[in-house]
């Protein structure tokens, strides 16, 4: 049975949330112009929540239910909130929420150590990231569907202001586009949420309560569209991609990493949690549609990105195409399929906050995303330019670091399905690697080789709180790309009752 | 000792792999850049002991009469639950009679280059980086020769990819270096694309990757027996996999027409050059095809595509290399040329008369001595000429004394002169392309000798006869003790290892799942035959540069058509660029921004027009309110009148 009080569990997995929001009101009570104490202490919240984390996952073996359990998750406690309509503070973590915790956990602490040199509004810039962070570590304890939306919901309203004000280019438009279709897709995901609240005949937002319903046909076959809608657009699927290059690329270094790193998680994070695996019937049927989506996702975010100059856009692009591979594995209906999908989110996170850390520095020093501008800099840049090197590696699927360990998993998954149509999307995708090398390459060889160039002279490389947030990205990387049964081993237990409710 | 089950060396062989790795950290992280001289001192020794380790891995593992493949040691990587069953991925070492010649060759070579490169690269300021990277090399291309299954060989096929890339870039300051990794790694990126497509088909349709399994009779029966069928067509599934795990071969071994990032890899360092020609990178090509050839004997497709597409590429890279000047394209398309007499010997070996095949890593093996020895030698004399160009060289015997007897030795053996070392080996080949009733192919590799004798000859009589054409530059031409001495011992087994080894790799180097070898068909008039064809072409080159050398432009258009490379890079760069920026890229990024980006922005255009005609209602003056109030009354009351 699940405890409906706070149990000691409960609470530190709400710690996770609420360290944010203390450290929310701590920031507000310092003064503006103490802007080293505000770093320290963001900073530190944020290393804290990351060993907050790291305990979790340590003590997640020993607490990890076991399989078969009608409620596969650990900590978990479910406190009534509101009877009408009845809403519960249920909270939880499996496999999956830990890793996804794990990667919000890094690339906070790496924002804030990208971000040492942010003096302008300093203040409201890391209140603004710590309102993100907890709406995220929110999203991915909450196991009540009301909660879950809600917390979603929350990480909006920082991400408006924090490109608006703290942008470049054409910030105020990018704010304005990234939330209107962020909106858009909410507004689906809401339908499709208050439809499973009245079909189910429960009256209930509890997500394995809801797993329990054999939801009618007619119903699956509207619902699930738009809950995997409402989520892909979070999670940049084609068509409705084009607010992620705008917005990352507009949003200040810190937010493009997690923004890209993390937020675009929760797209999908709740096709899988959500859309896929309450309504399973309704994935079947629509899953050609969506394979279709992801393959063009793949290939086409590949080949834009080859024709793209501004290195943010560059990634952005290649952000649409990595996150293809999300929604792609996912398609494939399978264990290897999905569990690649969240390890490619996992990976992918890891990787694009890298590269947007990286290219935050190269901006800093040369002023210049443009890659026509630049050249030269692994002479000036060295460390810099390695870690860019590794991460473009890592990105175009290079085996020992972590793209090729999600990229195996989804091929193979993908490709074990029967029908030709997977199998040739899956041939597609398989080529999109050859894109992908000549993008990455070229950015690599224009920015990072050639003749130094005279103007960078004097350029600076990375100072030791840029070096700590490469260095943690990059060990994710590796660890993932040489020792990659250490990720697997947290998820494989939760994604099987994902899989066996997919093939109910 | 003499059992391989209980051997040390065999226990340990993970050595081979561990020692460059860490070299390679130890280098990379630590003292690459802080002492350089260090960094050489780590690199060379681990390497060295890798190669003692390599030799008595050798020594225990061929001691036995029948030397049987045996899985030394594995570590788990990866598990795929649910797929076929449960799959269980290894990195893993799988020793069979190539996979030990490969470690030796590569341990070996990899040695003698590095001690070479501590002398090539003094004083380049990224002296510590190179020893980082080149163990790096022989890392990845040892954790490929010991794959036991598709995957990891896979995943090291990938990583020596990676560090061509970042080799033949070593001078990354300079653009022509930078193109052209740039060029070899995409190039073959291509190529293993392909290949992972194929790997996926095979694990999906076998649930296994184990070359054991793969290449087991009932695999390919199992494959054989599900047709593809594509729009009418139909193909076996043996077939297809087969090609394209092939394709990976195509793009590592530089077969035509993805050859052209080879010529273009000579931008890195000599040494470079020298370990990617002899021991490491194209030769995976050929070593894959040999460590698949049951599976794509049954499949008869790939086998077919080796056998043409080398014999073409022998003859082909052997015309463009008797027209280049620089020093180390000639070497380069000398490789491509050899690269084509390996694949087609596989390609006209066949199970039951695996003479081909034992040929084919024959010439692996010689080749790499002879080969990595010429590029060395190269080294050497463009140090001491200051130039690529053979035009700019020229009368340098008496200044550099080992390097000329061992380009000599190198180019004779090459040629296929007896007793050397490429005599043997190459007519082992044209032997088998005979006896195995390919006539035509037999020719080619015929005329691709005289045409090699040539090049070779032609190479020695421009470096080193006549008077010397360097204006001076090479006044101060010497030989390095650390470039001389690698060289001297690579002249070795460059002039002995086919007189040596001959009788122990027709009869032990066999196909996985043969333990004899049938006696071959005799042809004893072949190596006549083959011999008098290098002497020709020796005796022409000798009648052509032998007597005082004037340099011109060439003025034949077919001798400029060879010159220019037969316009194929031109064709390639073209046609990719075309295809991936201009047909496709351009189109697809017009449509993001003017389709769909246009479509959003059109709808918020409307909804904020909406609203700006919205806004004309809300304005708060009251007169127009009441205005509005009177028109809509009147409205209502007409409208009332009329229902009526």
């Amino acid at each position: 049975m699940i405890p409906t009080t706070l149990t000691p569990g409960a609470l530190l997995l709400s710690l996770t949330w609420g360290i944010p929001t203390l450290t929310i009101v701590a920031l507000a009570l310092l003064p503006a112009a103490r802007t080293r104490l505000i770093r320290w202490v963001s900073l530190g919240s944020a290393l804290l929540n990351l060993a907050l984390v790291a305990g979790l996952i340590a003590a997640w073996p020993a607490h990890r239910p076991p399989l078969g359990a009608e409620v596969p998750l650990a900590f978990a406690a479910r406190i009534p909130w509101f009877d009408q309509p009845h809403i519960t503070y249920f909270v939880g973590v499996d496999g999956i929420s830990l890793l996804m915790m794990l990667l919000a956990a890094l690339i906070a602490v790496c924002g804030v150590l990208v971000s040492w040199r942010v003096e302008a509004r300093a203040k409201e810039f890391f209140i603004y990231m710590q309102v993100l962070l907890a709406g995220v570590f929110g999203c991915f304890i909450s196991f009540d569907l009301f909660t879950f939306f809600l917390f979603n919901e929350v990480t909006l309203i920082p991400t408006y202001l924090l490109i608006g004000i703290f942008g470049t280019g054409r910030k105020e438009y990018c704010a304005m586009k990234l939330n209107l279709m962020l909106f858009a897709g909410s507004a689906l995901v809401l339908v499709g949420l208050l439809g499973l609240y009245y079909a189910s005949g429960l009256h209930t937002f509890d997500l394995y309560a809801l797993a329990k319903v054999r939801f009618p046909a007619d119903f699956q076959h509207w619902a699930f569209p738009a809950l995997f809608l409402g989520f892909g657009v979070l999670g940049a699927l084609f068509p409705f991609h084009t607010w992620s290059p705008d917005g990352h690329s507009s949003a200040p270094t810190a937010i493009s990493m997690f923004l890209a790193g993390v937020h675009m998680k929760l797209g999908g994070y709740g096709c899988l949690r959500v859309a896929m695996f309450l309504l399973p019937e309704g994935a079947r049927e629509w899953m050609n549609v969506f394979l279709v989506l992801a393959t063009i996702n793949i290939i086409y975010g590949a080949f834009i990105a080859v024709k793209q100059t501004d290195l943010k856009y560059i990634n952005a692009y290649s952000s649409v195409s990595h996150c293809g591979l999300v929604l792609f594995g996912y398609a494939a209906l399978n264990f290897l399929g999905v569990r690649g999908a969240v390890l490619q989110m996992f990976s992918h996170g890891l990787l694009t906050a890298l590269i947007f850390a990286v290219i935050g520095m190269i901006y800093s020093r040369t002023h210049t995303r443009q890659i026509g501008e630049l050249g030269g800099l692994m002479t000036r840049l060295p460390f810099i330019g390695v870690a860019f090197t590794l991460a473009a590696l890592a990105g175009l699927g290079l085996p020992g670091l972590s793209g090729f360990v999600a990229e195996l998993n989804v091929f193979l998954g993908a490709f074990a399905r029967t029908p030709v149509l997977n199998k040739v999307c899956t041939v597609i995708a398989i080529l999109s690697i050859v894109v992908t090398a000549v993008y990455l390459l070229r950015t690599i060889n224009k920015v990072l080789h050639g003749p130094a160039q005279a103007k960078d002279e004097g350029l600076k490389d990375a100072d030791l709180a840029e070096r700590a947030a490469i260095v943690i990205l990059l060990a994710g990387v590796i660890v993932m790309g040489v020792w990659p049964r250490a990720v697997t081993a947290l998820i494989d237990g939760s994604i099987e009752p994902i899989v066996e409710q997919l093939a109910r | 000792m003499a059992d391989p089950a209980t051997s040390w060396a065999i226990a340990h062989s993970w050595l081979t792999l561990a020692l460059p790795l860490a070299a390679f950290l130890v280098n990379g992280l630590a003292l690459g850049r802080r002492a350089p001289r260090a960094a050489a001192a780590v690199a060379v020794l681990a390497n060295f002991a890798a190669a003692v380790v390599a030799l008595l891995v050798a020594r225990d593992y061929f001691a036995a009469a029948h030397p049987a493949p045996l899985l030394a040691w594995s570590f788990p990587w990866l598990e795929l639950p649910h797929f076929a069953g449960g799959l269980m991925l290894g990195i893993g070492c799988w020793l069979d009679p190539i996979a030990v010649m490969m470690l030796v060759l590569i341990t070996v070579i990899s040695t003698l280059v590095h001690l070479y490169a501590a002398g090539y690269l003094r004083g380049d300021p990224g002296f510590g980086r190179f020893f980082a990277l080149l163990p790096f090399f022989a890392f990845a291309m040892t954790g490929l020769v010991i794959a036991p299954d598709l995957v990891q060989l896979y995943i090291f096929w990938e990583l020596v990819g990676l560090a061509s890339y970042l080799l033949i870039g070593f001078w990354y300051t300079k653009p022509a270096a930078v193109e052209a990794s740039k060029k070899a790694f995409i190039i073959t990126r291509f190529a293993d694309a392909f290949f992972l497509i194929g790997i996926v088909l095979v694990a999906t349709a076998l649930g296994t990757v184990q070359f054991a399994a793969v290449n087991a009779p009932a695999a390919g029966a199992a494959l054989a027996a599900s047709p593809v069928v594509f729009g009418g067509h139909s193909c076996s599934l043996l077939a297809l996999a087969a090609v394209l795990l092939f394709a990976g071969a195509w793009g590592k071994s530089a077969m035509f027409p993805l050859h052209v990032w080879l010529p273009d890899a000579m931008e890195g360092p000599t040494p470079v050059s020298s370990i990617i020609h002899s021991a490491t990178m194209v030769v995976a090509g050929v070593y894959l095809t040999a460590r698949l050839f049951p599976l794509f004997a049954a499949a008869g497709s790939a086998l077919f595509l080796a056998e043409t597409l080398g014999a073409f590429t022998a003859l082909f890279a052997a015309v463009m290399a008797c027209v280049q000047t620089d020093i180390k394209r000639v070497l380069a398309y000398s490789t491509l040329s050899q690269l084509g007499f390996m694949m087609f010997a596989l390609g006209v070996a066949d199970p039951a008369a695996p003479a081909g095949y034992t040929a084919s890593m024959f010439h692996v093996f010689t080749h790499a001595f002879f080969k990595s020895m010429l590029f060395l030698c190269a080294g050497i004399l463009i140090h001491a000429a200051h130039t690529n160009d053979l035009l700019g060289m020229g009368g340098l015997r008496r200044k550099l004394p080992v390097t000329h007897a061992a380009t000599l030795i190198g180019c004779l053996a090459l040629a296929g002169i007896w007793p050397l070392s490429g005599f043997f080996s190459k007519d082992a080949i044209l032997a088998s392309a005979w006896t195995a009733g390919r006539p035509w192919i037999f020719a080619v590799g015929l005329a691709t000798s005289l045409l090699t004798a040539f090049y070779m000859a032609r190479f020695y009589l421009l470096a080193f006869h006549g008077a010397s054409r360097a204006a001076g530059r090479d006044a101060h031409a010497h030989e390095d003790l650390l470039m001389a001495l690698p060289v001297a011992l690579l002249a070795v087994p460059s002039a002995a290892a086919g007189w040596f080894a001959e009788k122990y790799f027709a009869q032990h180097m066999l196909p996985p799942g043969l333990h004899t070898a049938e006696h071959a068909a005799h042809a004893p008039w072949v190596p006549w035959l083959a011999l008098g064809a290098a002497v020709a072409g020796i005796l022409y080159a000798a009648w052509r540069y032998g007597r005082g050398f004037i340099p011109s432009a060439p003025k034949n258009p077919a001798v400029r058509l060879a010159w220019n490379r037969f316009y194929v890079d031109e064709l390639w760069q073209v046609f990719a660029h075309w295809l991936m920026f201009t047909l496709v890229a351009a189109p697809a990024k017009w449509f993001d921004s003017v389709v769909i980006d246009g479509s959003l922005d059109a709808s918020a255009w409307v909804m904020q027009k909406l609203g700006a005609a919205q806004r004309a209602w809300q304005n708060g003056l009251v007169q127009r309110y009441l205005a509005a109030m009177l028109v809509g009354l009147l409205a209502l009351w007409l409208l009332g009148g009329l229902a009526k």
